[in-house]
């Protein structure tokens, strides 16, 4: 199927239901690994917006992406509660350890910052690709993208 | 033979997927015919993954346990050395005071038989048989205050939206959970997902609504299609869908995900987000209750609350309210979380002390240093120090202290922490998450770290520019992200000043 194809399905399977729109950019995004910029146009003949109102949507939301990610996704926790099991000095280390900062993608690896995994009786908190990990360490994480 | 290896996040964290493999090739192994429960966690994060053994007397746990550790389960299990006993006789399980979180643990989480075999259903079933006015009669005379963080009495909410004149009303429940130090509602959707249900189906009767919604954060997956499995199942029972239990009236529940915001759980702000627009705040009037979902009077509750409403329908009203303190009545799922020994769910009668929780059944830091200070009710609670151990938990008992309890969770630091740090993050953290619909908190919280930057640096005239910047933040934002954030700040500012002055510089030999 052609991209084009997948994203008139996508949008014609949701563009009925009420508050479509955050649902619509979710499946976009599973299926393309971000919202395409050749998705903007029919969801906003579908929802009846304007290009404007759907960038503010996209923008507006941490979730949201125009570009895919690296292959692997490192999420690492900095709320209070892993900052208390010493999340700050793992992160450093970590991103020492990777040559990646937060916020950034090298090669394969991106590495960002979330705010609560809910694994919070278990911090340092982490999550690589779809894999939560508790008690993380630098090494178990880079070992982790390593596999 | 039953062998439950939880199915939660935290003990999937922590490896159970890896332990639930191992019992299954053992077993093979052996030509043992077993059966493998993922249950909800018992909330004993410290023993994750915590394997139970069904036996004749009981219930045995194990725990934590690995790979290695799981053939010694089945070759001498009296002797293992992570044997834990009877699993509801370990004294953190035995203290509490399960309600909400009764079945959760103890049950194949998406298994009806199992939920009705504990008791689920019952309460739904009494609000089938009651009258209109006798169900919000009911509610309110629980005393159940929202558990999402601003204690309203959920009674008076309901009736708000029952006494409203529209086509459609709708049920929205509140499962964003974004505050630090905070699992309760991921545990219970994952535990025990059906109580979730049955309490929003409970909630629809009660005020007209056919249409409800669980709001999920995108940072819970596990919970998501938990709540998803559930839902087909209730509605494949003929539980949900358009007769409630195939003779109550229409009701229907769908899932949706949320987008990594944390505004987000702010009820107006969720309500945007459901429809599909930017997660900004609304400003009340109109409220939700009659101006909610696409105009709809809404009820928006948070999962607790709605999870704890088939409990008081089924055991009365009077004796969920014989639990808890002053006007915080019945019981809370505490979250014991951050840099302490024994971390997880604590359920127990509002009333218990501050201490009690920390080092009494948290059994103080996990790094065995002294408590410095514990954050209740997530980023935009205050911090307290030991010297309030004496606090009692409830929410005029909280106030009185300058604190909230929000959402119940309670993040311990021990005496390495920075608190000036800490009060810049809040402020750092209420600057990236602010919607930017009132000044006070979006150039306020900017203006925030900025200010205590400079104190740090030693800006004499830095301090009251912080104190009147919480004080414009406190009193001129919209909403508690801008206007609660000054209470980490303040709290860590007044018990801790010195952490906010520049280093003290080493005096020359
Ligand atoms: C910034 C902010 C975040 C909030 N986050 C949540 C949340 O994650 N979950 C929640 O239930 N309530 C949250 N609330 C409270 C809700 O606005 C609302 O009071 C609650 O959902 C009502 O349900 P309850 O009465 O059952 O607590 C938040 C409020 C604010 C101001
Ligand atoms: S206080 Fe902050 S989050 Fe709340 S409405 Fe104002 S700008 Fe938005
Ligand atoms: S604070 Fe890190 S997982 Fe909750």
């Amino acid at each position: 199927m052609s991209q084009a194809e997948r994203i008139s399905e996508i949008v014609a399977c949701h563009r009925g239901r009420e508050g479509a729109l955050l649902p619509m950019l979710h499946e976009l995004q599973a299926a393309f690994g971000c919202v395409p910029v050749e998705a903007h146009k029919p969801i906003c003949a579908a929802l009846g917006i304007t290009a404007a109102e759907l960038q503010g949507v996209i923008a507006f939301y941490e979730d949201f992406r125009a570009a895919p990610q690296g292959r692997h996704v490192i999420r690492v926790c900095r709320a209070e509660a892993c900052q208390a099991m010493g999340a700050e000095a793992m992160i450093a280390r970590l991103e020492r350890a990777l040559g990646v900062r937060l916020g950034e993608t090298v090669g394969a690896v991106t590495l960002e910052a979330v705010y609560c995994l809910g694994l919070c009786a278990c911090g340092p908190a982490a999550q690589v690709d779809d894999r939560l990990i508790a008690r993380a360490t630098p090494e178990r994480l880079a070992e982790e993208v390593r596999a | 033979m039953k062998i439950y290896v939880p199915g939660d996040a935290a003990a999937r964290a922590l490896g159970a997927d890896a332990v639930a493999a191992a019992v299954a090739s053992q077993a093979g192994l052996r030509g043992l015919d077993i059966e493998i429960v993922r249950n909800g966690s018992r909330g004993m994060i410290w023993l994750e993954p915590l394997v139970e053994v069904e036996t004749e007397a009981g219930r045995i746990g194990f725990g934590p346990l690995e790979p290695a550790d799981v053939p010694a389960l089945f070759d001498a299990p009296e002797t293992h050395p992570k044997a834990l006993g009877l699993v509801e006789e370990i004294p953190f399980f035995k203290a509490q005071t399960r309600l909400t979180f009764a079945r959760v643990g103890r049950i194949d989480p998406l298994s009806l038989a199992d939920y009705e075999a504990e008791g689920g259903l019952a309460g739904l079933r009494r609000a089938l048989e009651m009258s209109a006015e006798a169900r919000l009669d009911e509610v309110l005379a629980s005393g159940l205050r929202g558990r999402g963080g601003a204690g309203f009495p959920a009674g008076i909410k309901w009736k708000t939206v029952a006494g409203a004149k529209a086509a459609q009303k709708v049920v929205v429940c509140n499962a964003d959970e974004g505050d630090s130090g905070t699992f309760a509602d991921r545990m219970l959707m994952e535990g025990d997902p059906f109580a979730l249900i049955e309490g929003m189906a409970i909630a629809g009767l009660s005020v007209g609504a056919t249409q409800g919604f669980v709001y999920i954060r995108s940072e819970y997956p596990n919970a998501i299609a938990v709540m998803r499995a559930a839902c087909d199942a209730a509605r494949g029972a003929g539980l949900l869908g358009p007769a409630l239990l195939g003779n109550g009236p229409a009701f229907d529940i769908e899932i949706r995900v949320g987008a990594g915001a944390y505004v987000c759980g702010e009820e107006t702000s969720l309500l945007n987000s459901l429809e599909g627009k930017r997660g900004t705040v609304r400003a009340k009037p109109p409220l939700p209750a009659l101006h909610g979902f696409m105009g709809r009077p809404t009820v928006v509750n948070n999962v607790l609350t709605l999870a704890t409403v088939p409990w008081i329908f089924a055991h009365g009203a009077e004796a969920y309210a014989a639990f808890g303190v002053g006007r915080s009545r019945g019981t809370m799922p505490f979250q014991l979380a951050g840099n302490i020994r024994h971390g997880g769910l604590f359920e127990t009668a509002f009333g218990t002390t501050l201490g009690d929780l920390v080092e009494g059944i948290g059994g103080g830091t996990a790094s065995g240093r002294p408590v410095k200070a514990v954050q209740i009710g997530g980023p935009l609670g205050a911090y307290f120090t030991p010297a309030d151990f004496d606090m009692k938990l409830g929410y005029e008992e909280c106030a009185e202290r300058d604190g909230i309890v929000g959402h119940a969770g309670l993040v311990v630091f021990d005496d390495t922490a920075d608190m000036g740090a800490l009060a810049r993050f809040a402020m750092e953290f209420c600057a990236h998450e602010s919607c930017g619909m009132c000044t006070p908190c979006r150039i306020g919280s900017t203006r925030g770290v900025e200010v205590i930057d400079a104190m740090r640096a030693g800006d004499p005239e830095a301090e009251t520019l912080l104190r009147d910047l919480c004080e414009v933040m406190t009193h001129g934002s919209l909403c508690a992200l801008g206007g609660f954030a000054p209470y980490p700040v303040l709290s860590a500012l007044n018990a801790f000043p010195a952490e906010f002055r520049p280093p003290r510089k080493e005096v020359a030999e």
